[in-house]
């Protein structure tokens, strides 16, 4: 399955992928990577990997959820909000 | 909630609509204290935090200029509050990762070069989260340096651009790109460790049981 391989060649694409795969990079340094994922089966299946870790971090939300806020706190907070909101309408 | 709904919140709160107001304060509370949380995996703190931050928000309200950039903004804000905190938290210190450790284990064989990599295919991308899936990924996380974590967070869980968050974190551009890289290499590798000790159908749940 494997190829002879330029391992230069990987560590240069491995350096990038994160930009590769974020579509950052500049025509030419893209379509470069392109052709040597093409040409690549270890580095094309390391790269769906990251691709799948970057997919789930996406997804990812902590099944923690705050507290509410107790009835003061949010008081709080909405007077603050009011208070700059009568502070914009008559200036000083 | 997408960043036009936040958006069209920051726009009616600016103009003084009451009604705007939970609903803001609802989904940005849930949404800074997970930030926090992730931080710091504190509750307490990412919730006093999360309250904190908030205040500060609706403080300075009239310095939104923009309420197109009401995410990084907060954040911005969110930021300064866990770095308040930071003191009193218990973090992974400040390291630099290098590509070196995160590159995959490679070796020769059959006369070519192969890389060790974990079979990945039980992982439907769009399936919501296993509870498990959920705590490996926040173990990966609270395991970056320092100077990462804030990093990925930010990119890839509250979708900032890259301009973005260097504005929050201070930091050049290329920083930022340079970190989310490692940082993304480093839960992949953690993430593929997890996919090697738990082949496809045996959840680490399922071992715990047979003991």
């Amino acid at each position: 399955m494997s190829t002879e391989h330029d391992r230069e060649e990987c560590e240069k694409v491995f350096a990038l992928l994160s930009d590769y795969l974020d579509l950052e990079l500049p025509a030419d340094a893209c379509s470069a990577i392109g052709k040597h994922l093409a040409d690549c089966p270890p580095c094309i299946e390391f790269a769906e990997t990251l691709r799948k870790a970057i997919a789930l971090c996406r997804q990812f939300r902590p099944e923690q959820v705050p507290q509410p806020l107790g009835a003061e706190a949010k008081e709080q907070l909405r007077r603050a909000w009011l208070k700059l909101d009568r502070d914009r309408l008559r200036p000083e | 909630m997408d960043r036009e709904i936040e958006i069209d919140l920051a726009r009616r709160l600016i103009a003084g609509d009451a009604g705007a107001f939970d609903r803001f304060v609802e989904h940005f509370q849930t949404k800074i204290f997970r930030h926090a949380w992730l931080m710091c995996r504190n509750r307490e703190d990412a919730e006093e935090v999360a309250q904190e931050a908030l205040l500060r928000v609706f403080e300075k309200f009239d310095q939104l200029k923009t309420p197109e950039r009401v995410r990084p903004w907060v954040f911005q804000i969110a930021r300064n509050e866990c770095l308040m905190k930071r003191r009193r938290s218990i973090f992974a210190p400040e390291r630099e990762l290098s590509l070196e450790e995160l590159m995959p284990v490679r070796e020769m064989r059959d006369g070519g070069f192969r890389i060790e990599i974990a079979d990945w295919s039980i992982l439907p991308e769009n399936e919501v989260l296993q509870s498990e899936m959920r705590g490996v990924l926040a173990d990966a996380i609270a395991a970056l340096p320092d100077n990462y974590r804030p990093v990925i967070l930010l990119r890839d869980m509250e979708e900032m651009s890259t301009e973005e968050t260097a504005q929050i974190l201070g930091l050049s551009e290329d920083v930022v790109r340079t970190r989310l890289h490692r940082a993304r290499l480093a839960l992949r590798k953690d993430l593929d460790r997890y996919f090697r000790a738990h082949p496809a159908g045996k959840s680490a749940t399922k071992e715990e049981g047979k003991e």
